[in-house]
């Protein structure tokens, strides 16, 4: 989905800051990523379920709160959505509202068609313009940009399945080099490598 | 112990949020404070960048393991006994005189979690995953990491599998250095490519 989280290329986030702040500022924020990570034992999420249970925080609560809470709120929102427990019950004890991510709106079966053609290292590519509804790590900022194939990667479940049906798709993953003068236009000349699954692509102009 | 406990101390919504999820994991059986304690433990004090500069020192001291990191990091990785979940597919890439890389994840916050431990706030925040794609050579600058005009900069953005590590040159001056001591000197920053 188009939300806030791909960040690649916006503008208007200002200065890096905090670059020697220490992992946790705070205790709650250790208690989120444990909670988050030993809840993954339960059964109910994967990868893609659970970056996507992030992309769904409404927007601006994303953009606003620290990383933490992000995944306390993606953590949350599975576990009720799973049955592990009511959000009533949580906003009992949390004494106040309890804000979830917003519901799923993709329908299994949005996912990308496979890629018909073989891709091999050397290759010109396309990634495609497709703006799914649900989970998919394709970044935007390189949605219908040409780029080179630098290295293949083993097969892997494809993340646009994962995150909504239970059917898998294993697929290669192709390094793809795109050259700065193609993602910005003009710029500083940095070129960008992006790792993306085969059904991201279609064949590129030479 | 200062003597903070003779003052009220304000809990703020989202600490009572995650007390209120926990505690209730909790009752419910499903999981136990020091579950989470021993995760926690784990991944902030067991792992983190010491054994990725253990890596880099072992690759600047002895150039058939390089040869082995460049080729197939992970398998390499694990010769140091590094390896599990975020590290399972491992790409080093190393920077040298002519080019001068950098890490990030545009879409959340993936790092190789084996060799770096976990990612420091700033490498999760909108401004770094923004602009570094974008506008390398003035992120670097701001951050204090000086690449000179003729060293090219090469971005990459973590988006599947594959987790990646930056292999920094070799300081000059360092002649008579032990791997102990070049991996002393070796920072998670210069591994994520923001220092060098």
């Amino acid at each position: 989905m188009d939300s806030v989280h791909d960040l690649g290329g916006r503008e208007g986030f200002g200065p890096i800051v905090g670059q020697h702040a220490p992992l946790f500022d705070d205790e709650w924020e250790r208690r989120a990523m444990g909670v988050t990570m030993v809840s993954f034992r339960f059964g109910h999420n994967n990868g893609g379920t659970f970056r996507h249970s992030i992309e769904r925080m409404d927007a601006a609560q994303y953009l606003t709160t620290r990383y933490h809470e992000h995944w306390f709120t993606g953590t949350a929102t599975r576990l009720i959505e799973a049955g592990f427990l009511e959000l009533g019950e949580l906003e009992a004890r949390a004494g106040g509202s309890v804000p979830m991510s917003r519901p799923v709106v993709a329908e299994p079966g949005e996912q990308p068609p496979p890629m018909t053609a073989e891709v091999s290292v050397g290759d010109r590519v396309r990634v495609r313009s497709w703006h799914p509804r649900g989970h998919t790590r394709c970044p935007g900022y390189v949605r219908g940009k040409n780029g080179t194939v630098v290295r293949l990667d083993p097969p892997s479940s494809l993340p646009d399945l994962e995150a909504h049906t239970d059917e898998r798709r294993q697929e290669p993953q192709a390094c793809v080099r795109f050259e700065a003068a193609d993602l910005w236009g003009t710029g500083e000349g940095a070129a960008v490598h992006v790792d993306l699954w085969v059904s991201y692509l279609e064949p590129g102009d030479a | 112990m200062s003597e903070d406990h003779h003052h009220l101390r304000v809990v703020s919504p989202i600490e009572a949020r995650v007390t209120a999820l926990e505690e209730l994991l909790v009752e419910k059986g499903y999981l136990s404070h020091s579950d989470i304690d021993d995760f926690v433990q784990r991944y902030e004090h067991d792992l983190g960048p010491l054994n990725g500069a253990k890596v880099v020192a072992r690759a600047w001291t002895d150039p058939a393991f390089k040869e082995r990191l460049l080729a197939n990091g992970t398998a390499a990785i694990a010769e140091l006994g590094f390896g599990g979940p975020e590290g399972d597919h491992m790409i080093v890439v190393e920077s040298t005189d002519e080019v001068h890389h950098v890490v990030v994840c545009t879409l959340c916050s993936c790092y190789p979690w084996p060799v770096l431990g976990l990612p420091p706030e700033w490498y999760k925040s909108a401004p770094y995953r923004s602009r570094v794609v974008r506008e390398p050579r003035a992120v670097l600058t701001e951050m204090g990491c000086e690449v000179p005009e003729d060293v090219r900069i090469e971005v990459w953005d973590s988006s599947a599998e594959a987790r990646y590590l930056v292999l920094p040159p070799r300081p000059a001056g360092a002649d008579g250095f032990t791997e102990d001591d070049l991996a002393a000197l070796v920072t998670r920053d210069h591994m994520i490519g923001v220092a060098r």
